[in-house]
């Protein structure tokens, strides 16, 4: 019966390793510059955490196989130096794998998130709140408008509460639905919410970063390939969090232009 | 005879009530200066929506026609109103199609039934903004039966979809059913009414309010107009 058991576990183990050695369920194509750092990084962790459940659930396996059957009275046989060696040695090992994860991964982290945006950056500005993204564009003038809390009317399309009225760099903003951004041009996405904790989260641009409530954040990326990406919200926001999204449009810069153009005569 | 004469007079009450109370306010909404666009509103992240329209949707904040003409404004009798107090037995729909509600602005008398009916694919959840009425918030899944409710007190009510911010209208709870809203050419009428002393009132969500006094005599049609400032911003 135990000798079924260590195969049977063997098994399970091989079977559910197969579908990610094959890349069955692989990430969507990368489309940002700072993406393959972090694909890599993904790839050497499953290597990792791979190998080490392999190892572990053969090694249970082979132990059942063994000692299977024994019959009262059979001498237990222990680990060599006892309980306590065998924990320093699980801790040493385990925490060797991790702090080296943790140093190697670093690399690729603090390169999007520690390094400053370039100076020609396209600065964008998203407002998440339940249950939509919005963007806006600093116009021609190349200067936001403030934001006053107070004046946010979204029936009125004013989502980040712009004083068109007295505030001059406010009016020709650009607002869209839709993050418009050129291809191969660096973008500095400045985060803010209106309300409770949102996401950000386009798969193919490796990018997933929180938005929080009373602060700025920024984010930056260049995008390298033009298309339409989905952008949902990975923190759960309330009740219509399920269909809080918005599409990256991925454009030429000459489309861009089009699109921005368009989007502000209107 | 003299009996046949009241008896004559009676029946007329009774028949043509049309025409002793035939007195009609009609006019039309304008405005001056220069009003906002309207702003195109972006569905994309709805596409059950939006590929109901087949041109873009833009706000309904503030509607114009030709000729200066303002469209949304809620014309009704603020003092004088023959029917205060009677409620209309029929209730009165609120429609959510395409994420967005039709009509933009829907009046009702107090105490008269609102039903909210969602004729998307997609949830809704209609949250009405009331200050002096009760406030609620309900969600309502595509398929589920209309949503039934009430208000007790006049207001005008800011109405908000809790899961499409772009959704937005309002709700006009008057004292009287002698009310309408004006046309996108300004029109607007208000017929059958007694003799009698009238304010009328005329409310846009974004400019305001503006009142007139109008005294109706008999069988006649009084033309009242206003006019709003509008705003560019």
């Amino acid at each position: 019966m135990g000798k079924i058991f260590a195969v049977t576990l063997a098994l399970i183990a091989i079977l559910s390793a197969v579908p990610i050695v094959m890349n069955y369920w692989g990430p969507p194509e990368d489309i940002s510059t700072h993406g393959h750092a972090i694909d890599e990084q993904m790839k050497d962790t499953m290597y990792e955490a791979g190998f080490s459940f392999l190892a572990a659930q053969f090694i249970l396996g082979l132990f059942i196989w063994q000692y299977t059957g024994r019959k009262t009275g059979d001498k237990l046989k222990t680990f060599p130096g006892g309980a306590k060696g065998l924990v320093i040695a699980a801790l040493v090992l385990v925490g060797t794998e991790i702090l080296a994860l943790g140093v190697i991964g670093q690399k690729a982290w603090a390169s999007v998130y520690f390094a400053a945006p370039d100076k020609d950056a396209m600065t964008i500005q998203s407002q998440a709140g339940q249950f939509a993204f919005y963007f806006r564009y600093a116009g021609p003038d190349g200067k936001f408008g403030g934001m006053h809390p107070d004046k946010i009317d979204e029936g009125n399309q004013n989502f980040f509460g712009l004083d068109p009225e007295n505030d001059v760099d406010a009016r020709d903003d650009v607002i869209s639905g839709e993050l418009g951004v050129p291809v191969n041009r660096q973008v500095n996405l400045l985060l803010h919410s209106k309300d409770v904790g949102h996401s950000f989260y386009v798969r193919e641009l490796r990018i997933q970063q929180d938005y929080v409530p009373g602060l700025d954040l920024a984010v930056h990326f260049t995008a390298t390939k033009p298309g339409r990406y989905e952008i949902v919200c990975t923190q759960l926001c309330g009740l219509g969090h399920y269909n809080m999204k918005a599409y990256l449009n991925v454009m030429s810069q000459e489309d861009f232009d089009k699109w921005l153009k368009e989007k502000s005569g209107q | 005879m003299r009996t046949k004469q009241m008896l004559a007079a009676l029946l007329m009450l009774l028949i043509c009530p049309g025409l002793m109370f035939a007195g009609t306010v009609s006019g039309k909404v304008t405005y001056t200066g220069t009003p906002a666009k309207p702003k195109p509103i972006d569905m994309s992240k709805e596409p059950s929506c939006a590929k109901e329209h087949a041109t873009p949707v833009t706000t309904e904040t503030v509607v114009t026609g030709a000729n200066n003409a303002l469209g949304n404004v809620v014309v009704y009798i603020s003092t004088g109103a023959p029917d205060e107090g009677q409620v209309p037995p029929q209730a009165v729909t609120f429609e959510q199609k395409g994420c967005q509600y039709i009509p933009h602005v829907l009046t009702m008398h107090t105490g008269q039934e609102l039903k909210v009916v969602n004729n998307d694919q997609t949830s809704h959840n209609i949250h009405p903004l009331a200050k002096t009425n009760r406030e609620w918030n309900k969600s309502q899944p595509p398929g589920t039966p209309p949503i039934s409710e009430k208000y007790d007190k006049e207001e005008f009510i800011p109405v908000k979809c809790n899961v499409h911010p772009w959704m937005h209208g309002y709700f006009a709870v008057l004292k009287t059913s002698h009310v309408d809203v004006s046309k996108d050419d300004g029109g607007f009428k208000l017929p059958n009414l007694p003799p009698g002393k009238y304010t009328i009132t005329a409310w846009h969500e974004s400019y305001g309010t503006k009142t007139a006094d109008v005294t109706i005599t008999g069988n006649e049609t009084k033309d009242v107009n206003f006019s709003f400032t509008a705003k560019p911003y």
